[in-house]
């Protein structure tokens, strides 16, 4: 990490100071706990049964479990569905065809630059002037199309900025060796491109499982809905909330260290190296090899 | 009717514009207030006290894994139903800054981490220069640190703001009248119009956000510290 870049190993002056510092901060972190403490315990919301209720196996069995179980299943199939709508239009960004190459780019840059919220809301209420799906299957359909068309697009950028970050040589020698144009992105670009993107990949999937709780919104019965259900019955809103803030914490975690962990297992796999994650939301830097060579900071 | 007539109908019944003002306005204060946080937590995580770099960890890794759906419905139904917090008498105004503040909290882990990011395009010899002049961290911090890592910033900090801007339609949460939840009312009262409705308001996205972008990437090359 660079940060140990900004100081010098502390003398005993500095660690003086630093000590002081990490007392005055625990201290005000204390403070602060304590006062929400203070604050909650005034309006009843530390009482035991608010709590306790959020563990009982009724809680679990009917809103937390059914919960978590849309909310995956709407962002695994939108993981699936995005990976292949980013792999065409990926392809597409990189064709010798201006014109294809020009349709991929408004398509892409247009479905990154409407709010996720919007085309979901949008979704919801044009499928519903068909009678094809049933009402109950809408909001889930929606949330899908949605989350698909904009991570989609953002992974589409993703392979995109992946085969451009490539050295130069490796196109040329494929050509070299009597490959075509679009052979060369297939058996040799891409492959590595997704080697280097994995991480990055990987983050966006968190960014697909969060903005399932948009469903929320357009009805569909996912881990914040249910949790909002339950807590409305039972008069522990923000109770249940943080639990399902908590449940969101922990896989969104899990999916960010294996993020991490590909970015270091898989370094050797591609030649201009893997990226690492760095989990803002729809970030893709189209930055140069020469920039990325800026961002590793030699070990003292 | 013709389209433009049925688009004269629309702006005249609905103010798209009022709506639209509201996802700005939300853009521009929790802008501000998200740079302000996401500035602080930055500097607490690269300062040397090891209690603040623990904080500020835990702040960006907490907020950055929550939806932000959830923050903000946690923010209305717990902290304003259940403590009754009224922060202006003003009942709208109440929602608006509410939000203002959630949509501050949540972009301050991107904005801490978009800093940080800059922080590490800085060359060690900058830091290990000042520290030879005898700075020491907030002066080499404030004078030669952040101005290179500001510049540093700007893409991760301008795509940041692109998605603030998108993410204030989860206002409509909040109950503040915004874009959103406008659309889906219009929609709802003119379904025979959905495409052009939809339309409208997505292109009132692509003029908000494709303009920051264009102004962050040329202000990247343009600020980009020469090395």
């Amino acid at each position: 990490m660079s940060s140990s870049v900004l100081f010098d190993t502390p003398g005993p002056r500095g660690r003086k100071i630093t000590t002081i510092f990490n007392i005055a901060a625990i201290v005000v972190l204390l403070a602060v706990l304590a006062y929400v403490a203070v604050v909650m315990n005034r309006q009843g919301q530390l009482e035991a049964e608010k709590w306790t209720a959020l563990f009982s196996g009724y809680a679990w069995a009917y809103y937390f479990l059914p919960g978590i179980l849309s909310t995956l299943k709407a962002a695994i199939i939108a993981v699936i569905t995005s990976v292949i709508f980013g792999m065409i239009f990926g392809y597409m960004r990189l064709s010798t065809n201006a014109v294809v190459r020009g349709i991929a780019t408004v398509v892409v840059e247009f479905f990154r630059a409407v709010p996720v919220l919007i085309m979901m809301i949008f979704f919801w209420l044009f499928l519903g002037q068909f009678s094809v799906f049933s009402p109950s299957q809408l909001p889930f359909i929606a949330v899908v199309i949605g989350l698909t068309l904009y991570n989609g697009s953002v992974i589409a950028e993703l392979l995109r900025s992946g085969v451009k970050q490539l050295p130069r040589g490796q196109g040329e020698a494929g050509l070299a060796i009597g490959l075509t144009p679009s052979k060369v992105l297939r058996s040799i670009l891409m492959p590595q491109a997704m080697m280097t993107m994995l991480p990055s990949l990987v983050s966006q999937f968190v960014v697909i499982l969060k903005d399932t709780a948009l469903g929320y919104i357009i009805s569909y019965p996912e881990l914040l809905a249910s949790a909002r259900r339950f807590g409305s019955g039972e008069g522990n809103v923000l109770q249940t909330l943080l639990l399902a803030a908590v449940l969101f914490i922990i896989i969104n975690f899990a999916l960010t260290s294996l993020a991490t962990w590909l970015s270091t297992f898989l370094h050797s796999r591609s030649s201009s190296g893997v990226k690492k994650a760095d989990g803002i939301p729809g970030e893709v830097d189209n930055a140069n090899p020469a920039t990325i060579a800026m961002f590793k900071i030699p070990k003292a | 009717m013709s389209f433009g007539e049925q688009l004269s109908t629309l702006f005249s019944t609905y103010n798209v514009f009022e709506a639209f003002w509201a996802n700005v306005q939300l853009t521009f204060w929790a802008a501000i207030g998200s740079f302000v946080i996401g500035a602080i937590l930055a500097l607490m995580r690269i300062s040397p006290v090891p209690s603040l770099q623990f904080i500020g960890a835990a702040y960006v890794n907490l907020i950055r894994n929550t939806p932000l759906t959830i923050l903000m419905t946690m923010a209305i139904l717990g902290v304003w139903t259940q403590f009754q917090l009224q922060l202006v008498s003003d009942f709208e105004a109440n929602f608006f800054i509410y939000a203002a503040i959630v949509l501050s909290i949540y972009h301050a882990s991107f904005v801490c981490e978009a800093i940080r990011s800059g922080v590490n395009t800085v060359p060690v010899g900058q830091a290990e220069a000042a520290r030879a002049i005898g700075l020491g961290f907030f002066p080499a911090a404030r004078h030669i640190i952040f101005p290179q890592a500001l510049r540093g910033s700007i893409t991760p900090l301008g795509n940041t703001l692109i998605a603030l801007a998108k993410n204030t339609t989860v206002a409509t949460v909040a109950s503040v009248a915004e874009a959103s939840g406008m659309m889906k009312s219009m929609i709802e009262f003119n379904s025979d119009l959905i495409f052009l409705i939809f339309a409208v308001f997505a292109m009132g996205f692509v003029i908000i956000v494709v303009p920051i972008g264009i102004l962050t990437t040329w202000a990247s090359r343009k600020l980009a510290v020469k090395r």
